[in-house]
């Protein structure tokens, strides 16, 4: 037998031309991406190694973005509506007459009532710069989707201790021995936290995987806690009982770093009762057992007593960790007393809590590490108590959600393993106490700009956005006693609000990619009525509609006037520390998106169109004083803009040589410097400023001298939210500001300043019977929300959703393969396929999110399974309760922050007998794009 | 030629982590993307707007789940790509010569300039690793990234599959599974690695680690927090005052 | 797997024409000087129909002359080469014979490289541990059955056409080619995934834990791999055709064949004969096609398991 020739191989055959390295847009994970051009074409992502995000690695929808690029479905250009609402019948106009048409739209609202602007925007990664544009517009009307997303997460971080999860913070990865996980898919941080659980795997750490369903991250934990969705609050109150019962809290953690010692007025008949006593600089008092004497909780060398009572003068007192104690002794929070509520057994739930207390207590590790704290004691090393925790809008996205989170937090802190080695750790600019937010502005007169910032976080019900009498001054009803902390806004709230006229009528909406005819509202049937009713007049009761999107999406075909973005490797862009940036526990970072690819269409980043606007309409800090456009574009007011001296959009690369980090002048070479550097900017936290953060001297230092804050801002973690106590007096009835009467039970219930849980709200209204079942949704790791079925090859992973039903369900129902369903809520129907799943809750179903399309969107065929099978479980959700019979409009929403309440819906199910499709089935809109082609086969050119 | 060549002592493989792959198909699109404009033909897709939509893909992640006796069932995800087979049974069916197993590093291979398109490799690999492109009508597989892993045009630490360099989970490792002494060797011994199908005989390269055990409580401990607690606590707040003595 | 009609039709009709040619080989079937050659011919182009018809569903057919270099291990290319061969030496004895010389030597050659082919197509089948449906004992001799009977059949309705006697033989001959038909399916019907030892938890390893199904396929639309291998047919479906393919395939044929080898025989009017075989070998052609059918679209193929379909 002759030998057999291998045929000859190029095993070096060339990659590409160049390597342009920007930032991922295909999620909020803003991940580091090098673009391999080859004949000025993309031909490949990959990850960044360098980059502090993603080190390297890529997610499905970021290698995805050869196909997000070259979409099918990107718009061409500006569109001017010719046809009904909701129809997609457009006419192609050029930029200028689009940008004078917004202008002739927005000039005389500015001008006589700037409030009848609601500029929303969605996933918006500018929100620094949209919400200064709001703000010089003078409209108190703006947030983007945080209050739909998890503002229950972000706020009860904030306002407990300095900053929540995801990009506030994140597990010491390398060092934890024990984490636990509760309700996340997916998350933000998505790729970290891939990377971060492949670390655990591969040192053995114990992962807990808290969560209805058994998938993705919760498949690979090592314990699955199959809890009830809603009971979260009560199964972690539960833990903290078994802790606090058995002493295994960190004291000294505590005492140092905590509110645990404040003092509480516990005067009842006292307009402070419940607030903490306060010396007469301010400052709040504990009590000194060493001069037996109430000192200032800052106080060098003091070590406050955490129980007993004490008079401060005249003012009875009792330490916050006495009333903490006391609370969650209470039988109620006995494991017994939740198991069956939680569905988590009487074991597990004391089990978790001693595995957690021996873990962070008996393996405690120690670094050596010497430190210094802001009251000036030395410590030589940092201790750590290796336990961890990450929660998203699993826990977030109740009706009780703020408390669960906050009841998290709660945990965390007693532990003592927020900010220690192997515990949770923040990320710059965080930890910021709510202290160094500003509160919500929302002032302006006809022609002038707003007061401040509009979304803040308030000190108490004189924070709060009412006019005179007492109504909302914001069209989303955000900082109203209905959602008083409502940090984020409610941009669920905005359509129907607006159609209702409630609290009053608006004459332009202007959006920014948000897909809020579809997936990203609740109700979507009702949003769509809403956005094409008209009145007696014939007129659309929601007059003018401006959105911005890079494709064919739904809500474009509502649109009046649609202005084409870029994608996101045609434009300029920055992920900014003003905003929400990309740093790591151990360093600030932040980067920027350029052009890597010059657009092929008539399409403008919204970003420089806000800049032309802006100019147009005369905006102070957009216009020159001879009334010129100041800013050229996008790119550069990022490098030109300053917030405060010396402080801009980009923090790395500042000072006219581009030689200073964080603060200094201006430099026009600046975007070329982050270009040069990988896209992004990065500077490491000291080591001995790497823990206790809040605490710490030299962090404290670093942070102000790279521009973070303007002046060292110590603070103790608030295990008692002394806010929420202010809510609470004002509804019994103290204090110049007071809630009206239908809402003064439920804020004395829910704004407990310790955390509690109550049951949600559609739970409390539906009946169990009725409705006997929870149904979720989870994002797909391969998805991004609704663009991802825009993209040849994601869509072949999800072109279709099935319902996911527990085996119990199925047995009950004696559902087969191929069945299909109807799906029932208080508020609609659907009829959608069904798949087993046993790795479930017994009494859940769910499916994934944002797949089911309309026909004629993301320039899909009419047959696409998007349309045909898929389906959106929003139908079924709506932004307002069942109506009680008070005749009020009662949101589907946290009663403390307004956070959209997607995962209270309560559903039945029957078997749907011939169904072949899903249903509703919304009449299809025309494409302004076209369809996309039949076949594809990218990298032709080079095979 | 496809009757196998004599073993050489380097074979190069993929090891995969049951236990850590959260099945986010990072891997499977960025194994798509490297490949389409790479090796070979285009990995084409039809009706890509549509229904019925086609892709090749040399890279998949299906999703099992297992249900124990007497535990909450698991689910776990599975990638599956090419084995890289010892005893390759899609090399020797080739008619034309057209796949073949390398002899210096084992990779399995298809010369895409002699294939037929007949399809009789993809019926006789059990794993179903190998996909007709139907634009091209030319056999597709995982290549291991074989323009990747020696490519000089790119920095030596990027020289490894597509697949690896991306996964976010790290639950994908490359290296040559015939040196006892390599990391993925020593990872395959320690975790147990096993073969798929091993009664197919096709004696694969590859390796999956398996998921370690589930939802048991680890055993011995003192989890218990009575035993954990000081002896002497009166009440409930009684070992306060210690505690805050000791700090 | 999926029955393409391509590759049934070529397998049944190459068989078909090899198998004639093994009994126009030996010897056997119409002798007269014309009769002969022609059916030859017929065999020729059944046989011919049948591998061109093979390249239709190549992806890239242009490239076929490769084929013929991988025979020492590739069934597939034995099959091409062996076919090109026979071919050859097939028309060199059919040209010779209608020049008036029935080359006995060369038809024996003839008649052994036929069945040689239709074992190497057989063991394209045979050799795919993929398909334990298929790698087992009876797939050359159920191969083997088809073209012998099919050949049987279409030669001596070729010699009753050219008014030869049709030796009873034939008819014994065509009763073992139908048992053999008859007892593969018989012996494989029971030759499930599972039986051979297949299972979900042997494919993925996880038998360990516990029962394991499929949750999530890898793509929520479907793949080559899952049309080409993962074809399910309906039991009772199955059954139904496999009777029809059993009773007019097999049966049917034998029952004409009995009745009307001699014509005349059973008192039955002498024209009857020619169309009661042709009527014979068309069924049996039917049956067979059937059958071929069958052959794939119950051959579970082992990577089903992986998709959650055996
Ligand atoms: N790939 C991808 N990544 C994304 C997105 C995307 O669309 N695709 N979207 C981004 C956005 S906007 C967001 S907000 C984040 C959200 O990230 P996640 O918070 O991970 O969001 P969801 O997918 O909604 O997942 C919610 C999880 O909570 C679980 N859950 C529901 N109710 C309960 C409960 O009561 N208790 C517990 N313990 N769990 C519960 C659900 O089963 C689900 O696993 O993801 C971001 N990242
Ligand atoms: N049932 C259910 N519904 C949910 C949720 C849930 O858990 N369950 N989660 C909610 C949450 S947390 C969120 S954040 C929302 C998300 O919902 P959305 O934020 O609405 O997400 P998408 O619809 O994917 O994206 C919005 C629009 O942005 C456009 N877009 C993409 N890239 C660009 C660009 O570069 N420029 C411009 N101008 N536009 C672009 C897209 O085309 C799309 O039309 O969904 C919410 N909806
Ligand atoms: S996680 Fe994925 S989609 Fe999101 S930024 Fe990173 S690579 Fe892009
Ligand atoms: S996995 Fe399949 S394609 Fe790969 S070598 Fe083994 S048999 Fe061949
Ligand atoms: S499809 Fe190509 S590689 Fe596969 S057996 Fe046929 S010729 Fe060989
Ligand atoms: S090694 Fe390369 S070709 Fe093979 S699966 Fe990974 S990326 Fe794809
Ligand atoms: S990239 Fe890694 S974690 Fe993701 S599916 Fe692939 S192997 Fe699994
Ligand atoms: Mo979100």
């Amino acid at each position: 037998m002759p030998p057999f020739d291998e045929p000859k191989l190029d095993t070096s055959p060339k990659v590409s031309d160049e390597i342009r390295k920007t930032t991922c847009y295909m999620c909020a994970c803003r991940c580091g991406i090098n673009v391999h051009m080859r004949d000025n074409k993309v031909r490949y992502i990959e990850g960044n190694r360098d980059h502090p995000v993603n080190k390297g690695v890529l997610c499905a929808k970021g290698s995805a973005g050869i196909m997000q690029h070259y979409s099918p479905a990107r718009l061409k250009k500006p569109l001017k509506r010719v046809g009904e609402r909701g129809e997609g019948k457009f006419e192609e106009i050029e930029w200028e007459e689009a940008l004078e048409t917004a202008k002739s739209w927005l000039a005389p609202v500015r001008a006589k009532d700037p409030k009848k602007l609601a500029f929303f925007t969605g996933r918006d990664q500018s929100q620094s710069f949209t919400s200064w544009w709001a703000q010089l517009f003078g409209t108190p009307n703006y947030a983007a989707h945080g209050g739909f997303c998890s503002v229950n997460m972000a706020a009860a971080g904030i306002y407990t201790m300095g900053g929540a999860f995801w990009e506030f913070g994140a597990p010491d990865w390398e060092r934890t021995k024990m984490f636990m996980i509760f309700g996340v898919a997916e998350d933000h941080d998505s790729n970290p936290i891939k990377m971060g659980l492949g670390r655990l795997k591969a040192r053995g750490a114990k992962v807990v995987g808290v969560n209805p369903v058994r998938s993705g991250y919760n498949a690979i934990a090592d314990e699955w806690v199959g809890i009830t969705p809603g009971t979260d609050g009560l199964f972690i109150l539960a833990m903290v009982h078994e802790l606090l019962k058995a002493g295994k809290v960190d004291v000294g953690y505590l005492n140092r770093y905590t509110n645990a010692t404040y003092l509480v007025n516990q005067d009842e008949a006292s307009d402070e009762h419940g607030l903490f006593i306060k010396g007469e600089d301010g400052k709040p008092l504990v009590w000194d057992p060493a001069s037996n004497s109430a000192v200032a909780f800052d106080t060098a060398n003091v070590k406050p007593a955490m129980q007993g009572d004490f008079t401060v003068n005249g003012v009875p007192g009792k330490p916050v960790f006495e009333l903490l104690a006391a609370k969650y002794a209470d039988e109620k929070y006995a494991p017994e007393a939740v198991s069956e509520r939680c569905g988590v057994s009487v074991e597990t739930i004391k089990r978790l809590a001693a595995e957690l207390a021996h873990t962070a207590f008996e393996e405690e590790i120690v670094v050596d590490q010497p430190w210094t704290d802001f009251r000036g004691m030395k410590h030589d090393k940092m201790i750590g108590r290796p336990v961890s925790f990450h929660a998203m809008r699993g826990i977030s996205a109740h009706s009780n959600g703020f408390q669960t989170c906050r009841a998290l937090h709660m945990l965390q802190i007693l532990l003592g393993s927020v900010e220690c080695p192997g515990g949770f750790r923040f990320k710059p600019p965080y930890p910021k106490p709510v202290e160094a937010h500003p509160p919500p502005h929302h002032t302006s007169e006809p022609g002038g700009t707003l007061d401040g910032p509009h979304l803040g976080y308030p000190r108490g019900p004189e924070n709060l956005a009412l006019d005179e009498d007492g109504n909302a001054k914001r069209i989303d009803k955000a900082y109203t006693w209905e959602h008083p902390m409502s940090a984020h806004g409610l941009m669920h709230m905005v359509i129907s609000n607006a159609h209702a006229g409630d609290p009053y009528k608006i004459d332009v909406m202007m959006m920014y990619m948000a897909n809020m005819s579809w997936n990203s509202s609740m109700n979507s049937g009702g949003v769509m009525n809403m956005l094409t009713d008209k009145d007696e007049n014939g007129e659309y009761v929601i007059p003018k509609l401006i959105y911005s999107d890079a494709y064919s999406s739904e809500m474009v075909a509502f649109a009046d006037l649609v202005l084409p973005d870029t994608t996101y490797l045609e434009r300029h862009d920055c992920i900014s520390l003003l905003d929400r940036p990309i740093c790591e526990p151990e360093a600030a970072a932040d980067s920027i998106r350029w052009p890597v690819v010059e657009p092929d269409r008539d399409v403008r980043g919204f970003q420089s169109v806000l800049v032309d606007l802006g100019a147009r309409l005369g905006l102070p800090g957009l216009t020159n004083d001879d009334g010129s456009q100041k800013y050229e574009d996008y790119a550069d007011y990022i490098m030109n803009h300053q917030r405060r001296p010396g402080v801009g959009p980009l923090s790395g690369f500042r000072g006219e040589n581009g030689d200073q980090d964080g603060r200094g002048d201006p430099n026009p070479n600046q975007i070329q410097q982050y270009i040069d550097n990988g896209g992004f900017w990065i500077n490491h936290i000291p080591e001995e400023a790497l823990y206790f953060k809040p605490w710490n001297k030299a962090y404290q230092e670093w942070a102000v001298k790279i521009g973070l804050f303007d002046k060292e801002q110590p603070y103790l973690f608030q295990l008692y939210v002394e806010p929420m106590r202010k809510f609470q007096l004002g509804a019994e009835g103290k204090g110049e500001r007071q809630p009206p009467n239908h809402l003064r039970q439920r804020i004395k219930d829910y704004f407990d300043p310790l955390p509690i849980w109550y049951e949600p709200f559609e739970q409390q209204q539906v009946s169990a019977e009725e409705f006997p079942l929870h149904a979720l949704t989870q994002r797909p790791a391969a998805m991004y929300h609704s663009w991802g079925s825009q993209n040849a090859w994601l869509r072949q992973i999800h072109g279709q959703n099935p319902l996911y039903v527990s085996g119990e369900i199925w047995e009950e129902h004696g559902f087969k393969e191929g069945d299909w369903a109807n799906l029932a809520s208080t508020h609609g129907q659907i009829t959608v396929p069904v798949v087993r799943m046993d790795a479930l809750n017994g009494k859940t179903v769910w499916t994934w999110n944002a797949i089911g399309k309309r026909k004629g969107a993301w320039a899909l065929k009419p047959n696409a399974p998007e349309s045909e099978k898929g389906f959106l479980m929003n139908h079924l959700i709506h932004e307002l309760l069942p109506p009680k019979g008070d005749g009020m409009r009662w949101a589907n929403s946290d009663p403390i922050t307004g956070q959209a309440a997607w995962f209270d819906l309560r559903v039945r199910i029957e078997k749907a007998d011939g169904a072949t499709q899903s249903l509703p089935a919304i009449p299809a809109q025309q494409s302004p794009v076209g369809e996309g082609p039949d076949h594809v086969a990218y990298g032709e050119e080079w095979s | 030629m496809t009757t196998l060549p004599a073993c050489g002592d380097v074979k190069l493989g993929l090891v995969i982590d049951l236990d850590t792959c959260v099945g986010c198909h990072a891997c499977v699109i960025s194994c798509k993307e490297w490949n389409t404009g790479g090796y070979g033909a285009p990995l084409s897709d039809q009706n890509a707007y549509g229904a019925d939509t086609v892709g090749t893909f040399l890279n998949r992640i299906h999703t099992f789940e297992v249900q124990p006796e007497d535990a909450p069932a698991q689910v776990i995800h599975f990638p599956k790509s090419c084995l890289h087979c010892e005893d390759a049974p899609c090399v020797t069916v080739c008619p034309t010569g057209a796949s073949y197993k390398r002899a210096e590093d084992g990779i399995v291979l298809v010369n895409e300039d002699d294939c037929i398109g007949c399809g009789l490799c993809a019926w006789a690999c059990p794993y179903g690793a190998r996909e007709m492109d139907q634009a091209e009508g030319v056999m597709k597989k995982c290549t291991l990234c074989v323009d990747r892993i020696y490519n000089e045009n790119i920095p030596e630490e990027d020289r490894v599959p597509s697949c690896v360099r991306t996964c976010p989970a790290g639950a994908r490792h490359f290296g040559d599974l015939g040196d006892a002494n390599s990391d993925v060797s020593k990872l395959v011994a320690e975790r147990g690695g096993m073969d798929l199908m091993p009664e197919q005989g096709t004696k694969p390269v590859n390796k999956y680690l398996p998921p370690r055990p589930k939802d048991v409580a680890a055993a011995g401990e003192p989890f218990n927090l009575a035993a954990l607690a000081e002896p002497e606590t009166k009440g409930f707040l009684g070992w306060l005052d210690k505690a805050l003595e000791k700090i | 797997m999926h029955p393409a009609n391509s590759v049934i039709l070529f397998t049944t009709l190459s068989g078909l024409g090899f198998g004639m040619m093994v009994w126009l080989g030996l010897g056997l079937g119409p002798s007269g000087d014309t009769a002969g050659p022609i059916t030859a011919f017929i065999a020729l182009c059944f046989a011919g129909i049948g591998l061109v018809s093979s390249t239709f569903h190549l992806g890239n057919p242009q490239r076929a002359l490769k084929a013929f270099s991988q025979w020492r291990s590739s069934w597939l290319s034995r099959e091409g080469c062996v076919s090109v061969v026979l071919m050859t030496l097939f028309f060199v004895f059919t040209v010779l014979w209608w020049m008036g010389d029935r080359n006995m030597l060369l038809g024996i050659v003839c008649a052994a490289l036929a069945i040689l082919a239709i074992i190497c197509t057989a063991m394209i089948y045979g050799q795919l541990k993929t398909v334990p449906r298929w790698s087992n004992t009876w797939t050359v001799p159920m191969f083997l059955g088809f073209a012998g009977a099919g050949g049987a059949l279409a030669t001596s309705a070729a010699a009753a056409m050219a008014g030869e006697a049709i030796d009873v033989s034939i008819g014994m001959a065509l009763l073992a080619f139908s048992a053999l038909i008859y007892i593969y399916r018989r012996s494989t019907q029971a030759t499930t995934l599972a039986a051979a030892g297949h299972s979900p938890e042997s494919a993925t390893q996880l038998g360990g834990i516990g029962k394991v199904r499929l949750l999530e396929s890898p793509h929520s639309s479907p793949n080559y791999l899952m049309k080409e291998m993962v074809f399910h047919v309906g039991r009772k479906h199955a059954d139904k055709l496999a009777l029809f393919a059993t009773i007019l395939g097999l049966f049917a044929p034998l029952f004409l064949f009995i009745v009307f080898r001699e014509a005349g025989g059973f008192g039955l009017p002498a024209g009857l004969q020619v169309p009661g075989l042709i009527l014979a070998l068309i069924l049996h052609f039917a049956g067979a096609l059937t059958h071929r059918w069958l052959f794939f679209a119950e051959a579970e193929h082992v990577v089903g398991l992986y998709y959650g379909r055996r």
